[in-house]
C-alpha cells in the first residue's frame, strides 16, 4: 500500500477564501493510502516546503500530492522539494485548486466539493506513479548551419568562436546572401559589403568552420545531439583544390551574356562564373544550363562544342566530368538560416499568386524591384553605382517608389507586413537624392512603420532633409506613355487623385520564404506556416527554437526580418547551441513512451502516427538469428511524450510515462 | 473512497430541477489546460461542474477514457486541445479530431445524446473561450438531464453493491476496482 501525503495550500487567501481548505485536507486524508494530510498558508514558501520534506521523512511517505496552484506554476518547485527529501521527484503530483477552482467559483460549498474531487483524482493517480530518472543522451558537439547569408554567417562564427565545430552549407557558389547585394544599409548608410565581406573571409579562414558552398542538405536522420546529415555537393565542374581564383576562365568563356543572378538580371555574367568579385570562396562554377559544352553534350553531340575555359586554365582545374557527390556529417544541433526571396510579380508568378499585373513589372523595363535598385545604387553594381534606368541608360529625373506591393494585402498578395520595405524605401530616396541632384522622389505608402532604433529619425530625415515626397495612398495603374511611365495613384490625405510622369518606378515587393523551404522543413520535421516561414517553438519565450528539439531558426526564414534582427536571432541560436553543447550528455524529462516487446503485436500503427519518427521497427531473432517477429521500438531521444501512440495502439502496449493508462483510469475512477 | 470524499455536487433524479450535472474534461497540457489557467488568473467565473483531467496532448486521449468517464457516472464529457496547426506535438490534435469524429457518431448511434460530448479547441490565450465552453457544455448537459442509460443497461448484469455508485441519491460512489488496486 502506498503511503501518500496530501498538502493543501491556502495560497494566502487566494484558495482559502472560496475553498474550505481544512475540509479538503480532512476529506483527502480519509482516502485509502493517504497517511498524512495537512494544510498550510503558503506551501511554496520555504517553511511550506520544509513541511513537505519533514513529512516525507517522518511519515515515510512514498507519494506526495500538493493541492495548490497550477502545475505550470510550481510543479518543478514541489518535485524539487520531494527530491530534496529523498523521494523520486516523479512521485509528486499537483492538484490545481486555484486557477481551476477557487479563482473561478464563488459558491464555497461547490468550490470545496470540486477541490476535493480534483485532489482525489491526483491521489488516485499518484498511487500508480513510478519513480523515473532523467534520460541521458550523448551529444555530438558540432553544429550544422544551413544558409550562408548574414544570419548563417553570424551563427556559424558565434558557435565556432565559442569553441565548437560548425559545418556551414550554402546552396549558391558563394556565401553572403542577400546582404552582399545591398548597396548601403539603413539607418546608418554603412556600405553593406564593407561590413559583410570581412565576416565572410572570417568564416572562410576560421579553423573550426567547415564551409561547404554549392551544396544542399539531402537528408537528415536522428535527433537532438545526434543528427546524421547527408549533404549533396553539387558538381562545380572546377576542382577547388587546384583553382587559384585567377579569373582567366571567365574571360575566356564564349558565353558572356547570361543575366547575372547577383545583379538581379541587370548585369551579365559568363557561363563559368563567380557570382561577384568578393565571393567566398573565390572559386568559379560552371552553370551547366548555359555552358555550350554541356548543352552540346545534352544534345548528344559527338564533339565538345567549346573548351575555352579549360584551355585558359593554367592549373588544369576545370573538370567537365565532375559529378554530384554525397557525404555525411554528424552534428548535435542544426540552425536553419535560409533567408528569403522577393515576391516576383512579373508575368510568371509563383503558384497560387497572380496579382499586380497593373504595375507592368516584367513588361515595362523601367519598373524594377527593390533589390534591382540596390544593384543600381551599389558601387560594385552593373552601373558602378550610378542610378540609370535599364531601358535607355538615362538618369531618371522623377522616380516613384511603391511600398507594400504584395504585403498587407489579403486579397491579392500576402496579408503580413514585410517589415523592411518602409526603411529601405526611405534609404532608396536618400541614395537617389545623393546621386541624382535635383531629382524628385515620390513614395506611395500605406503607413510608415519605422520601429527600430534610429529608424523613425531616419525616415524623417528622408522626408525633411532629403526632400522625398510621401503620398499616403495606393497606385491603381501604371503604363508607358512615350518616354515616361504614367503613375495613377491617390493621395488619401488630400483626397486628390495623383498622376505622376515618372522616369522610373521601384516596387517594394513582399518578402517571401525561399522556394523549397517546405521540402527542407519536412526533412527536419519542423513546422512552417502557410506562407512557408518556419514556425518558432513559442512566439515569445522560445523564438529561435523550433518544435523539433535541437533544430533552431535564425533570420528571414522565420518571418520578414531586417539585418539587426537576423543577427540577433543568429547569436541567440548560437548561445542556445553553446548552452546545449556545454554538457557531454543531454538530460531529458523521462516522460516519454515505452513499449513492452512482450505485448507488442508489431502492427506499427504507432510508428505511422508518430509525428517525430521516434518509433521504428525492431526485429526479434531466435538463437540462430532467424527473425521471429517484429516489434515497435521507441527512441527515447526522439520521443517528445505526446502519447498519440498509446491512444492509437490496438494492444495498448505503449505506456507514456507519467500518463499511463493505469494512472489515467485511476484518475477517472476517482471522479 | 470514503463518504467524505464524495464530491457533493447535488445529484438527483432525472427531471429534478436541482439536477447538477457532472462533467469530466480531458484537456491537453499546452493549450487548453493553460487556457483554463488563464481563465483562473483572469478570475472568469464559470460553472463548477467540470473536473479537468490533464493529459500531455489530445492525441493521448483514448476514446475509452470518454467511455470510462460515462461509465463512472459523468453526465457529460469535454475534450479540448490546441487549435488545428497549433499542436505542441505537431499533429496530435489531428489524430484526436479523427478519432472523436468517429466516437461522436458511435455514441450517437448507441443512443448517447450528442449534447453530452463537447469537442473544442481552446488555445492558451483563450481563457474566456474556455469559460464559454464550460458554461455551454454544462447547460447542454443540464438540459438533457442525468446520464442514466448506461446504468440502466447494465443494471441486471451487476450485483447491487456494484451498482451503488450510479444511484443518484448522494450515496457514496464507491470505487471498488480502484480500492482493490490501491
Amino acid at each position: 500500500m502506498a503511503r501518500v501525503g496530501v498538502f493543501v495550500c491556502h495560497c494566502g487567501e487566494n484558495i482559502a477564501r472560496t475553498v474550505d481548505v481544512q475540509a479538503v485536507a480532512a476529506a483527502l486524508g480519509e482516502l485509502p493510502g493517504v497517511v498524512h494530510a495537512c494544510e498550510y498558508k503558503y506551501m511554496c514558501s520555504d517553511p511550506g516546503q520544509s513541511l513537505i520534506k519533514q513529512a516525507i521523512q517522518d511519515q515515510r511517505l512514498d507519494r506526495v500530492v500538493v493541492a495548490a496552484c497550477s502545475p505550470h506554476m510550481h510543479e518543478k518547485t514541489f518535485r524539487k522539494a520531494a527530491a530534496a527529501a529523498g523521494l523520486n521527484p516523479f512521485l509528486a503530483e499537483m492538484a490545481n485548486i486555484r486557477e481551476h477552482c477557487s479563482w473561478i467559483h464563488e459558491d464555497r460549498a461547490a468550490a470545496t466539493a470540486k477541490a476535493i474531487a480534483l485532489g482525489a483524482t491526483l491521489v488516485e493517480k499518484v498511487k500508480h506513479n513510478r519513480p523515473l530518472s532523467p534520460i541521458r543522451i550523448p551529444i555530438e558537439r558540432r553544429a550544422l548551419v544551413i544558409g550562408g547569408g548574414i544570419a548563417g554567417i553570424q551563427a556559424a562564427l558565434d558557435i565556432a568562436d565559442g569553441g565548437r565545430e560548425v559545418v556551414l552549407v550554402e546552396k549558391d557558389p558563394s556565401i553572403g546572401g542577400h546582404m552582399s547585394q545591398l548597396s548601403e544599409t539603413f539607418p546608418t548608410l554603412d556600405c553593406s559589403q564593407c561590413i559583410l565581406t570581412p565576416r565572410m573571409v572570417e568564416v572562410y579562414q576560421h579553423p573550426r568552420i567547415k564551409l561547404v558552398t554549392y551544396a544542399e542538405v539531402e537528408s537528415v536522420e536522428g535527433y537532438i545531439g545526434n543528427f546524421k546529415v547527408t549533404i549533396r555537393q553539387k558538381a562545380r565542374s572546377v576542382d577547388p583544390d587546384k583553382c587559384n581564383g585567377c579569373g582567366e576562365c571567365q574571360q575566356a568563356c564564349a558565353q558572356q551574356k547570361i543575366p547575372s543572378e547577383f545583379d538581379q538580371g541587370l548585369g551579365k555574367r559568363s557561363a563559368i562564373y563567380v557570382p561577384f568579385p568578393q565571393a567566398v570562396p573565390n572559386i568559379p562554377v560552371i552553370d551547366r544550363k548555359s555552358c555550350s559544352l554541356f548543352r552540346g553534350r545534352a544534345k548528344k553531340a559527338k564533339k565538345d562544342a567549346c573548351r575555352k575555359c579549360a584551355d585558359a586554365c593554367g592549373r588544369q582545374a576545370i573538370d567537365f566530368d565532375q559529378q554530384d557527390t554525397f557525404f555525411t556529417e554528424q552534428v548535435g544541433a542544426i540552425v536553419i538560416a535560409t533567408g528569403y526571396q522577393l515576391y516576383s510579380i512579373g508575368k510568371e508568378q509563383p503558384a497560387g499568386l497572380s496579382g499586380y499585373g497593373e504595375y507592368g513589372y516584367g513588361q515595362i523595363p523601367d519598373v524594377i524591384d527593390g533589390l534591382q535598385f540596390e544593384r543600381l545604387a551599389s558601387a560594385s553594381g552593373p552601373t558602378a553605382g550610378r542610378i540609370l534606368r535599364p531601358s535607355d541608360g538615362k538618369e531618371p529625373r522623377t522616380i516613384v517608389f511603391l511600398q507594400c506591393v504584395g504585403s498587407r494585402d489579403p486579397q491579392k498578395g500576402m496579408e503580413y507586413c514585410s517589415k523592411i520595405c518602409c526603411m529601405y524605401v526611405a534609404k532608396h530616396t536618400m541614395l537617389y537624392h545623393h546621386k541624382v541632384h535635383g531629382g524628385r522622389a515620390y513614395v506611395f505608402y500605406m503607413d510608415i512603420r519605422a520601429t527600430g532604433k534610429g529608424y523613425d529619425e531616419f525616415t524623417r530625415r528622408a522626408i525633411e532633409e532629403n526632400g522625398a515626397i510621401y503620398l499616403r495612398g495606393r497606385v491603381s495603374r501604371m503604363y508607358r506613355d512615350g518616354d515616361v511611365i504614367r503613375v495613377h495613384g491617390m493621395d488619401t490625405l488630400s483626397g486628390e487623385p495623383v498622376v505622376i510622369a515618372a522616369d522610373m518606378v521601384v516596387l517594394a515587393t513582399a518578402m517571401r520564404s525561399q522556394p523549397g523551404i517546405d521540402a527542407l522543413a519536412q526533412k527536419l520535421s519542423v513546422s512552417y506556416d502557410r506562407h512557408g516561414f518556419i514556425n518558432e517553438a513559442h512566439p515569445k519565450l522560445r523564438p529561435v527554437e523550433t518544435n523539433t528539439a535541437g533544430v533552431f531558426v535564425a533570420g528571414a526564414c522565420q518571418a520578414p526580418r531586417d539585418i539587426p534582427d537576423s543577427v540577433a536571432m543568429a547569436s541567440a541560436t548560437a548561445s542556445k547551441i553553446l548552452g546545449l553543447f556545454s554538457a557531454e550528455e543531454l538530460e531529458r524529462e523521462p516522460t516519454v513512451a515505452r513499449i513492452d516487446p512482450m505485448t507488442c503485436i508489431g502492427c506499427l500503427q504507432c510508428a505511422r502516427v508518430c509525428a517525430y519518427g521516434a518509433i521504428t521497427e525492431r526485429a526479434i531473432t531466435d538463437r540462430q538469428g532467424n527473425v521471429v517477429r517484429v516489434v515497435a521500438d521507441v527512441n527515447q531521444g526522439v520521443c517528445q511524450g505526446c502519447g498519440t501512440c498509446q491512444a492509437t495502439c490496438p494492444s495498448k502496449t505503449p505506456e507514456l510515462e507519467g500518463f499511463t493508462d493505469e494512472q489515467v483510469y485511476a484518475a477517472i475512477n476517482a471522479l | 473512497m470514503s463518504k467524505s470524499t464524495q464530491p457533493s455536487t447535488p445529484s438527483s433524479a432525472p427531471g429534478d430541477v436541482a439536477f447538477e450535472p457532472r462533467l469530466t474534461a480531458f484537456v491537453c497540457n499546452w493549450c487548453t489546460y493553460t487556457g483554463a489557467d488563464l481563465a483562473g488568473t483572469s478570475r472568469l467565473q464559470m460553472a463548477a461542474n467540470v473536473r479537468i483531467i490533464r493529459l500531455p496532448c489530445t492525441g493521448r486521449i483514448d476514446p475509452l477514457f470518454v467511455v470510462k468517464a460515462f461509465e463512472r457516472g459523468a453526465d457529460g464529457v469535454i475534450v479540448s486541445g490546441c487549435h488545428p496547426a497549433d499542436c505542441h506535438y505537431t499533429a496530435g490534435n489531428y489524430h484526436a479530431r479523427r478519432r472523436f469524429a468517429v466516437l461522436q457518431e458511435l455514441l450517437t448511434f448507441l443512443g448517447v445524446e450528442p449534447e453530452r460530448l463537447t469537442f473544442s479547441w481552446v488555445s492558451a490565450s483563450e481563457g474566456a473561450k474556455w469559460a464559454d465552453v464550460v458554461n455551454g457544455a454544462t447547460e447542454r448537459v443540464r438540459a438533457v438531464g442525468p446520464f442514466a442509460a448506461y446504468r440502466a443497461l447494465v443494471a441486471d448484469a451487476l450485483p447491487a453493491d456494484e451498482l451503488q455508485p450510479a444511484a443518484r441519491g448522494g450515496a457514496p460512489r464507491a470505487t471498488t476496482a480502484t480500492e482493490e488496486r490501491a
